[in-house]
């Protein structure tokens, strides 16, 4: 609390980003954890909750004459601009939030803190929701091929990897150590994933130090141990994730690559994802594009192009599918990059997701972040900027991974079980810490903090809720859900993720949800059939105890669906826009003030939705106790009285 | 029947067929009047591919040794290959094909010919009439009369021979008025919004000139319009630099000391020849194979077509808040009021009419403001995106128009009863149809024609039982307010299904809709007990 200069502002202003007419005046709250903004406006309690630990900049612009304006970015791409009457005020606001947002040691961080009413036993249950020994006994393992290495037990061979590690039955001990003293971080080939039907394999690994000419017998023997634990096979690909020139540079400071010759049977490939800095500028680019006030659609597709961020995320799929087609022939691939924990974490996940439906469904999903991400050590801590340190170690790692799995939902809209909102919502709790799954950079920091004893998981929480996580279009038994997918990887499958990236600007999004209207349908569908079920049983029992025979029994159904009732409030969703803001060409008759409706703001009744478009950007509402708020995501707290409410209402 | 003459070769045997989303097969080619018809030879199979060759956009052949090989590209963006034995039969079809897919002569065309078994020619041509129209409209007759002004097409060749005006304007003026607007199309009513009275009226550029001639008549006309109301708006869809030019070569605008009353506002749309090449480059765009992302968003942009699909939308959106919002009525035109006008005038009333958003409504309004307003189908629509003839009159208006639509479905998914299959299905018809609604450019010709009575009409075929299942909308839930459709660059897509259409991708989203289908009839069968 010693960081909260100043806990209370009134008169602040709220700017509507898209459309600066629609902002609201209220008092902007600081507490230990989040910022509220409580509009002032009577009848509408409308909240704007921030997460400290969500902001990611906080920006002081020059005073004018309507304040001092205060820029809130945060790691979920929402940007919040308010308005400071005092500039004393806003000094004081910018310093707090600045210090709140930048915690310097693992203790000041939300999850240490978010404490909601749940008992010990529960939190355990919580954190043993995803077991990743039972997705390997899944797989089928451990069996005569792969067995469970005790080698990294005390983390002494690698410090970066986990604790328990599958590796090919034939390789023993001393080749493992021997291996991971010739990859960097100790970090060597390890199963990331198993097919039991054709025995193919995909491990992991960091790159060789083999400089320009060095060699590492155990090295060689080990990849020969992936090889023989493959028996119908007689290659293997080693594919490096990097561009080649990447790789080559390498070898000047004794890392490099594989070289064919020394190892027996290998297919070497590159397939040049670029690195974490080209990502995190390319994100920023691509955030800049986002962010332009009324861009015209030129203005758009050139920023994106510029950023080249769908170009990266071709990269990663390509990647993903190449492996995938390999595994799904039958041979195994070893993946590396650098040091294994960023490209090998994203590739190795996409092409899981590709080849097994498992990790279409929504466990499934658990367990693979879990499995190819926290237990491999992706350095989270560092990746999504939880602590201030690096600015150079930031990068869009992981939402580059969500997002092929979101640009494969597109292509695929019936094969994955969860939909768009989970991967918005994992996204989202990524980066807030209010969970302990991804706080640390690897298992080993984990354990030092006790993350599972003092903090709770996200798993089991999504899980509880999962009812608006689910895809209403997914049926297990559907062609797009067997299998392998085969996904196109023309250049015009990549789309922008508006949902993601733009996910804070309502008014861009559509203004009626196929999928909500389906869900409905399909949890009534379900009820209905399970009420018919009941009433026939209870029939055919009276029929045998007395002999009746009940002709209309199917009278008692309620025939006016229910679902009729929310189309009205769906389409109560939406206003016009702003049709004349940048488009127009200067006219005599046209006032050319920037934005300035050429229309008279709206008189009739019917706008009174006005103020609910605007509200639903509220990531939450409803004043609740600070300690025990679990914000699922924005879109399951809304504003109760908004229309999107209504939705989820019936 | 001359078509006999085109065709020298009328069958050939053993042709290989390559076509998108299928294996190739093998089996006969046959060329008649008016369509290619390929029939597979495979043991127990019998697959058929009926292409009317109006659909042909352009042809390639190569020959290579004793046979040849044919690429037809079609309006519907299809590209199909013939592998064709034989270089004189090659060289015949192909003869065949360039002539009898061109021709330019409406009544030699395959709708004069279609006789489906189901459809009688007896049956009513078109859904409605501008008479009908007007007898429905009962809140219409206080201020609003029905006029014959141009019966027999004299004063305006390509408007109807009814339409509505306001009351107090008898014949007389009306014909002057035509005379001091391009074309003679002097401004009509076209919407009238119910919920306030409110109206959209449509018409040419006036002929002011260079010299600023007025026009006592059309004056009178537009303030009769807006009564005692305090403003109406003047939408023009040229740049005020566009219309200045204008003056130039005898057109103009309504200049504010004489229509005191009438506030213009300016957006430049694209039309004609730039419409035209922007969908020539975005079709190259999406047949480009190289896997360079950059390249494709590049070409995208490039095309600007998405810019067009923005620019459409959001004139629209500003005439429907003109009406809807701010109780004003408002007067649409370019420079002959026959494509982007229409354009945006339907838009405009899918946001705000709820009546329209209906499968009947939909094909009652493109009856309306398309078919009997008079915009040049036969010439905007003569070639599509492959044809290498260079164009005089080819512009995709209606095109864009059924991309704008669609945009509309993507943002209002449960607002409009009809379904994605009816856009598609419309951008084909509009290319080349077995029916003859899209013929002729107006409705003078198509009275010369006989196309009423010697054609069936497609909007009359799609309200048939079993196709207005298949394009209704399953998710359809009326409602009486304005859908506003968001113009953001983020909002509006490209549109896969028309574009993208003969790929894998867009085969996987077809699914979808199929599944979306059953899962609302398995609700309703299971809530109809």
């Amino acid at each position: 609390m010693e960081h909260i200069r100043l806990p209370k502002v009134e008169n602040v202003r709220l700017l509507d980003r898209v459309s600066p007419r629609k902002s609201r005046v209220g008092t902007l709250y600081l507490t230990a954890t989040h910022s509220i903004f409580v509009e002032s406006e009577a009848g509408g309690r409308s909240e704007t909750w921030v997460l400290h630990s969500l902001v990611s900049s906080v920006d002081k612009q020059a005073a004018n004459a309507s304040g001092c304006p205060l820029l809130i970015r945060c790691k979920n791409f929402q940007i919040l601009h308010f308005s400071i009457p005092r500039e004393q005020d806003c000094h004081d606001v910018y310093l707090s939030m600045q210090r709140l947002s930048q915690p310097e040691c693992y203790e000041e961080l939300y999850c240490f803190s978010y404490k909601p009413s749940i008992d010990e036993e529960e939190r355990r249950r919580e954190w043993a929701f995803v077991d990743l020994k039972s997705d390997y006994r899944r797989m089928g393992l451990p069996n005569s091929l792969w067995k469970l290495s005790p080698v990294n037990q005390h983390y002494k061979v690698s410090d970066t990897y986990p604790a328990e590690l599958f590796v090919p039955e034939s390789a023993t001990p001393p080749v493992l150590v021997g291996s991971s003293k010739f990859r960097s971080r100790g970090r060597f080939p390890a199963l990331s994933y198993y097919s039991k039907e054709n025995h193919a394999a995909i491990c992991r690994s960091s790159q060789p130090l083999s400089g320009f000419s060095a060699r590492c017998l155990e090295d060689e023997q080990m990849l020969e141990a992936i090889l023989k634990s493959n028996p119908r096979s007689d290659f293997m690909y080693v594919v490096d994730t990097r561009p080649k020139l990447n790789a080559i540079a390498n070898r000047a400071a004794g890392k490099g690559y594989e070289n064919e010759d020394n190892y027996s049977n290998i297919k070497f490939q590159f397939m040049g994802i670029e690195n974490i800095h080209v990502m995190r500028n390319s994100q920023q680019k691509m955030l800049e594009v986002c962010e332009l006030r009324s861009p015209s659609m030129s203005d758009f597709l050139e920023g994106l192009e510029s950023s080249g961020w769908l170009k990266h995320i071709k990269a990663v799929l390509d990647t993903g599918v190449f492996i995938a087609k390999a595994v799904a022939e039958g041979v195994s691939v070893l993946v590396h990059c650098s040091d294994g924990w960023d490209r090998t974490a994203q590739v190795c996940s996409v092409a899981c997701v590709l080849l097994d439906p498992y990790y279409r469904t929504l466990k499934g999903l658990m367990v693979l972040i879990e499995k190819d991400w926290v237990s491999f050590g992706h350095k989270f801590t560092q990746r999504c900027n939880h602590l201030v340190r690096d600015s150079k170690e930031v990068s869009p790692i992981i939402d580059q991974f969500l997002e092929c799995v979101w640009q494969l939902m597109e292509q695929f809209p019936c094969a994955f079980e969860y939909n768009e909102r989970l991967l918005i919502t994992v996204h989202n709790h990524i980066y807030s810490c209010q969970f302990g799954n991804f706080i640390g950079n690897n298992q080993r920091e984990r354990k030092e903090l006790r993350v599972h004893e003092r903090t709770h998981s996200l798993w089991s929480y999504l899980w509880t809720n999962r009812a608006e996580l689910i895809n209403p279009l997914y049926r297990q038994n559907h062609s797009q859900s067997q299998g392998l997918l085969r996904p196109s990887t023309a250049p015009y499958c990549f789309k922008f993720w508006r949902g993601l990236y733009n996910h804070f600007d309502c008014g861009m999004h559509p203004r009626q949800s196929v999928e909500d209207y389906l869900r409905v349908i399909r949890e009534e569908t379900q009820q209905l059939e399970e009420q018919l079920d009941s009433h026939k049983q209870k029939i055919a029992q009276l029929e045998q105890e007395q002999g009746w025979s009940v002709a209309c029994a199917e009278a008692i159904f309620d025939k006016s669906p229910t679902v009729w009732v929310f189309g009205k409030d769906l389409a109560l969703a939406n206003t016009p826009q702003d049709y004349t803001g940048g488009f127009l060409t200067s006219s005599p008759c046209t006032p050319k003030a920037p934005g300035s409706p050429l229309i008279l703001p709206p008189q009739d009744s019917n706008q009174t939705v006005d103020s609910n478009l605007s509200n639903s950007s509220d990531q939450e509402s409803g004043i609740a106790d600070l300690s025990c708020r679990s914000p699922l995501s924005e879109d399951s707290t809304r504003d109760p009285d908004s229309d999107e409410a209504a939705y989820s209402a019936a | 029947m001359e078509f006999s003459d085109h065709i020298k070769t009328a069958n050939v045997e053993d042709v290989v067929l390559r076509q998108p989303l299928h294996p190739p097969s093998r089996g006969t080619l046959c060329i008649t009047g008016h369509h290619l018809l390929f029939s597979e030879r495979e043991e127990g199979s019998s697959q058929q591919v009926l292409l009317l060759l109006r659909n042909i956009d352009a042809i390639e052949k190569r020959m290579s040794g004793s046979s040849g090989t044919i690429t037809i590209k079609c309006k519907d963006l299809r590209v199909l290959q013939l592998d064709i034995p034989g270089m004189e039969q090659c060289l015949n079809i192909s003869r065949s094909i360039e002539t009898l897919s061109c021709l330019d002569n409406v009544s030699e065309m395959y709708p004069f010919f279609y006789r489906p078994t189901d459809l009688s020619l007896q049956d009513q041509w078109g859904l409605s009439t501008p008479e009908k129209h007007y007898t429905q409209m009962k809140e219409l007759h206080e201020r609003w009369r029905l006029s014959s002004v141009n019966k027999s097409y004299s004063v305006c060749p390509s408007y109807p021979p009814a339409v509505i005006v306001p009351n107090c304007i008898d014949d007389e003026t009306l014909k002057k008025v035509a005379k001091f607007r391009q074309g003679g199309r002097f401004p009509v009513l076209c919407y009238y919004h119910r919920k306030n009275g409110m109206v959209i009226m449509r018409s040419s550029q006036p002929l002011t000139g260079a010299n600023r001639k007025r026009c006592k008549e059309d004056e009178l006309l537009l303030q009769a319009v807006i009564e005692d109301s305090d403003k109406g708006f003047i939408i023009d869809t040229r740049s005020s630099q566009q219309v200045h030019q204008a003056r130039m070569t005898g057109g103009g605008f309504e200049s504010k000391s004489f229509y005191n009353c009438w506030k213009r506002l300016h957006r430049q749309m694209e039309r004609g020849k730039a419409l035209q090449e922007s969908l020539i480059k975005l079709v190259e765009a999406c047949s480009d194979e190289s896997h360079n992302v950059d390249r494709w968003l590049s070409k995208l942009e490039n095309s600007k077509w998405l810019s067009h699909v923005q620019t459409a939308l959001s004139t629209a959106g500003l005439l429907a808040e003109c009406v809807e919002r701010d109780g004003h009525s408002a007067l649409v035109h370019g420079y002959e009021g026959t494509d982007c006008s229409l354009l945006i005038c339907t838009l405009a009333q899918l946001i705000m009419d709820p009546f329209c958003r209906t499968l009947e409504g939909f094909l009652a309004l493109l009856e309306r403001e398309w078919v009997q307003a008079g915009h040049p189908f036969q010439q905007r629509c003569a070639h599509s995106a492959y044809s290498h003839a260079r164009f005089q009159q080819e512009s995709p208006v209606f095109l864009l128009l059924l991309d704008c639509v669609w945009q509309l479905w993507r943002q209002f998914p449960l607002a409009l009863g009809f379904s994605e299959a009816l856009l598609l299905r419309l951008a084909n018809e509009v290319y080349a149809s077995d029916y003859g609604t899209f013929l002729c450019n107006n409705d003078q010709e198509r009275c010369a024609l006989g196309v009423k009575d010697r054609t069936h009409c497609l909007f009359r075929a799609l309200l048939r039982p079993a196709e207005r299942d298949y394009y209704s909308n399953p998710l359809y839930e009326p409602t009486e307010l304005a859908i506003w459709p968001s113009v953001h660059p983020q909002s509006l897509q490209l549109w896969r299904g028309f574009f993208l259409r003969w790929t894998q991708l867009t085969h996987h989203l077809e699914a979808v809709q199929e599944e979306i289908r059953s899962m609302v009839i398995e609700w309703g069968r299971v809530a109809q007990r």
